[in-house]
């Protein structure tokens, strides 16, 4: 009975370390630095400031990140056409984001596609993942 | 005279049910409430026949103006139950409908609201049914849970 509680209390233990399995975002941002490196050679890092602009600006369509995840990533945003509450997208104020690579991929596949007609570069995922991490 | 009543009364709601069809849906899988309501409310499989899921389902990359594309293995499984949970075929249009709300069910259902409601800000569209149908995420649109915001 013992050995069953010093084994529960272990599990509890790790369990409550989210990052033991769990990805974070500095973990992405570190992927999207390899990749950056391997899409341009002459990669000079993220800014977290460019990483803004880009996502409060459109990009040849109607829509900017900000239209769904607001000029404060720190708050909750919905979506544009239907109203849909979305959660905080930044880190700080959502420990969920960036913690799981298919969702990350996913939703930057078919954001980009409708803000940008494109998939984002690695710089730009950086510098956009930049910002938000840039938030309080 | 009582036994009449309750008779009669059984008839009527029974009709009324009939008449009116479900309103309470209660079909529901995992994947497709996370996929399917990650921007919108996960519209009940019964609201469209299967051949409108299927086509849906084969366009999600260009999804109402939207990219909505998923996995295949996703894909597969979410299409899956919404064709197994489908509703009847009941608009007998050569190219499958494609909006609920330009079915003839939903215009049915919806033909006493005036236009001022779709256009309140608070609503929004027609496609916001949480906006009135106050159980929606529950699959209840029952009568009694509407409130139309003014």
């Amino acid at each position: 009975m013992k050995r069953n509680r010093i084994a529960l209390g272990f599990i509890a233990a790790v369990m409550s370390v989210p990052q033991a399995w769990a990805e974070t975002p500095a973990d992405f941002l570190r992927t999207f630095e390899a990749s950056a490196r391997q899409e341009a050679p002459g990669f000079a890092g993220f800014s977290a400031a460019r990483g803004e602009a880009f996502f409060k600006t459109t990009h040849g369509n109607d829509w900017s990140c900000a239209s769904c995840h607001t000029q404060r990533p720190t708050q909750a945003g919905k979506h544009a056409k239907t109203d849909k509450p979305i959660e905080p997208l930044a880190p700080a104020a959502n420990p969920a984001r960036f913690t799981q690579q298919a969702k990350v991929a996913k939703w930057f596949k078919r954001n980009c596609n409708d803000v940008l007609n494109r998939a984002c570069t690695a710089q730009e995922q950086g510098d956009v993942l930049a910002y938000l991490m840039s938030l309080k | 005279m009582k036994t009449v009543l309750i008779a009669a009364t059984l008839l009527a709601a029974s009709a009324a049910a009939h008449a009116d069809g479900q309103k309470t849906f209660t079909a529901t899988n995992p994947t497709w409430q996370a996929e399917c309501g990650s921007c919108h409310l996960a519209y009940p499989p019964q609201l469209l026949p299967a051949r409108s899921w299927r086509a849906l389902m084969t366009g999600l990359d260009k999804h109402f103006g939207s990219d909505a594309s998923v996995d295949a293995k996703t894909a597969a499984e979410i299409g899956v139950f919404l064709e197994k949970n489908a509703g009847r075929d009941r608009d007998a249009t050569a190219k499958p409908v494609l909006r609920i709300t330009d079915t003839g069910w939903f215009r049915h259902e919806h033909d006493e609201v005036a236009a001022s409601v779709w256009r309140n800000p608070k609503v929004k569209s027609a496609a916001n049914c949480a906006a009135c149908h106050t159980g929606a995420a529950r699959g209840d649109f029952n009568e009694h849970s509407i409130r139309i915001p003014r």
